[in-house]
């Protein structure tokens, strides 16, 4: 994909001045560029034309349930956590149409619905984000299971990582070992650096193509000091971080929760509407929906986002399988931070903490896993002693 | 050789404000593909034309509110062999059911000038608390494409695609940003059976719950959520009262509110 094992690792200066260029070369080369833009009181991911369409000078203030923008002191392009949408939207579309078929005098048409996918440049991709895209490509391009949709998508993607400056409200990357600072898998990545002397990015190469698109913008080479004031920001960006998940050991003991009381009360909060499972950047369920025209002439199929909060997602003869919200959460989060790893040997979670501010009664999965750590502790020492 | 005929096609009124019939009237280019699939059989509000009965489906819009409509259902379930409710008054009893929490007697003095003349019931009453009913279609109105959707899935002998799951999943997957987590503003769809395509947050509307409660809806975590965050027992209250109060959650939300404001 976008790393190459024989790039050697550039690094330099871009002057915040000279960001459009970085613009006008992608678009030179044809890509569709999708960046962070303000639509709705959020930052969400949108295709831009332009740095001014940046939220620059903006930021978030996030917490369980509540997001909320606020102006900046400053004129920073990339001064924001993640927002409510993530990248999956564009590599894994909410609503697709997979083909269409039509009956003519007594014989069935089918229809790919071969549009071709959009050559794009995601900008402002975050490290977790890119963890993210790392265990969707697990999903999507495993073995023997390769979704064209996806794959096709993918192959042509050029990713620009933006290195976190300010850690979020809910946001735990650096307990996930996912961020703050991503090291490789991108093509280029900035770390911008802004205070009353300077405003520019660290510009770190990481494969042949990000290279060459260094080349096309102006630059200057970094020096040991400006890379190093790049590397204590993201330390500072990690300090930031008030939310942690402590992962060591934490799949055996989800095993082996199976029926503590505690999915019972987090059960009783939990509204199973899917919010979590829909701004989760690694969630990768989806349906798929058959429909006919009245005159039965037309058919199509299309492929939506699906949830295993919804009754349907476990529907099989005779009814639900997970009727209970406490088996439905307890299927999302035991899936996310234990099974994942058998499924596909990596963590589903990468601590973006979108699951805990979009939630709409701010369910904080990081706390529901500390009951569990606290509460089981105690239960199996009573089981030994018992024993 | 014997000619197939055409499924016939009942529509009928109870306690309504006619909006859902006038969805099918409002399918346009879909209507006359409708009215070539079926034969429409009864339909006051579009033609004086009746056909006599059984219907292979009738809709039936409305919710009970008189004893007369009480027998009538009985003679509409008799005469259909499918019988599909439209909208929140045959599903839920309606806006009108806001009756159910007050005494209508008080009503009749206080409206009519011979109150002796009104005979009504205490209660607007969903359609399935009188009869056995095939299918529900949700909404206040309903949606004309769900509408469709469920002819279509009649006619052709399959399930209607009609999800009961959250107006939030319709939120996420059209790409609107949550209004409740954004803005603060108390928002329904957590609650709320999908089917609108989240109609009202894609206007930077909370949504006020037109199509009744999910599946496994959970009101009271969702009132506690507001009411730690400053609304008060009588504005919980007029939340979960509106378009589907009668429907049993949204009911027992409302009612546990009123407990603790009296």
């Amino acid at each position: 994909m976008s790393t190459s094992a024989s790039h050697t690792q550039e690094t330099a200066i871009l002057q915040a001045e000279d960001l459009p260029r970085l613009l006008e070369a992608l678009h030179a080369r044809r890509y569709q560029v999708i960046g962070p833009t303000l639509s709705d009181n959020a930052v969400v991911l949108e295709e831009i034309r332009s740095v001014s369409e940046l939220p620059v000078g903006w930021t978030d203030e996030q917490e369980g349930g509540v997001y909320r923008l606020k102006r900046r002191e400053d004129e920073a392009y990339f001064g924001y956590g993640v927002g409510p949408r993530s990248w999956k939207q564009f590599l894994n579309p909410p609503n697709l149409r997979l083909w269409r078929a039509r009956r003519e005098n007594g014989n069935l048409q089918f229809m790919l619905d071969s549009q071709e996918a959009p050559k794009m440049a995601f900008l402002g991709v975050r490290p977790c984000e890119l963890e993210a895209i790392a265990v969707q490509d697990r999903v999507f391009l495993g073995k023997g299971y390769i979704d064209p949709v996806y794959a096709e998508r993918r192959a042509s993607l050029l990713i620009i990582v933006v290195q976190c400056a300010q850690a979020s409200g809910t946001c735990f990357c650096a307990s996930m070992g996912t961020g703050p600072r991503a090291e490789s898998g991108y093509d280029l990545a900035l770390t911008e650096v802004i205070d009353r002397r300077t405003h520019h990015f660290l510009v770190e190469t990481g494969s042949e193509r990000g290279a060459d698109l260094l080349q096309e913008i102006p630059h200057a080479p970094a020096t040991d000091a400006q890379i190093a004031q790049a590397w204590e920001i993201s330390r500072q960006t990690a300090r930031q971080q008030s939310r942690t998940m402590h992962v060591e050991g934490l799949k055996e003991l989800l095993y082996r929760s199976y029926e503590h009381p505690h999915w019972e009360e987090v059960g009783a909060r939990c509204l199973t509407c899917g919010n979590c499972t829909m701004v989760c950047p690694t969630c990768f369920c989806m349906t798929v929906e058959d429909s006919v025209d009245l005159g039965g002439r037309n058919a199509e199929r299309r492929r939506r986002w699906d949830s295993c909060f919804m009754m349907d997602f476990s529907y099989i003869t005779g009814g639900s399988v997970r009727y209970s919200p406490s088996a439905r959460y307890r299927q999302w989060l035991t899936h996310k931070l234990a099974t994942w790893h058998d499924q596909f040997g990596v963590s589903g979670c990468v601590g973006c903490g979108r699951c805990i501010t979009w939630c709409p009664v701010a369910i904080d999965l990081t706390e529901e896993v500390r009951a569990f750590q606290g509460k089981v502790r105690g239960s199996k020492e009573k089981t030994h002693e018992n024993a | 050789m014997e000619v197939a005929r055409k499924p016939k096609l009942a529509v009928w009124k109870f306690a309504s404000c006619d909006g859902c019939q006038l969805s099918l009237l409002d399918c346009e280019e879909e209507l006359l593909t409708i009215a070539g699939a079926v034969e429409i059989a009864y339909f006051p509000e579009a033609s004086r034309a009746v056909l006599k009965g059984p219907y292979d489906i009738s809709l039936v819009e409305g919710s009970i509110t008189t004893p007369h409509d009480a027998e009538r259902i009985h003679q509409v379930r008799r005469a259909s062999k499918f019988l599909v409710t439209i909208g929140a008054c045959a599903t839920a009893g309606g806006i009108q059911a806001l009756r159910n929490f007050r005494d209508v007697r008080e009503f009749h003095r206080v409206v009519y000038a011979s109150p002796h003349y009104i005979e009504t019931l205490n209660k607007s009453t969903p359609i399935a608390d009188h009869v056995f009913v095939d299918f529900e279609l949700r909404g206040c109105p309903i949606n004309k494409h769900q509408l469709v959707e469920a002819l279509n899935a009649l006619l052709h002998g399959r399930k209607p695609n009609t999800p009961a799951h959250s107006v939030c999943t319709e939120c996420k997957r059209r790409g609107i940003v949550c209004v409740m987590v954004a803005n603060g503003t108390p928002c329904l769809g957590p609650v709320t059976h999908a089917g609108c395509g989240a109609l009202c947050p894609a206007y930077h509307r909370g949504c006020y719950g037109c199509f009744g409660p999910k599946e496994s809806p959970n009101p009271a975590s969702l009132a506690d959520w507001w009411s730690r965050h400053g609304a008060s027992d009588p504005q919980l209250v007029r939340l979960f009262r509106s378009f589907n109060a009668y429907a049993e959650p949204f009911r027992r939300e409302s009612e546990a509110h009123e407990q603790s404001s009296s």
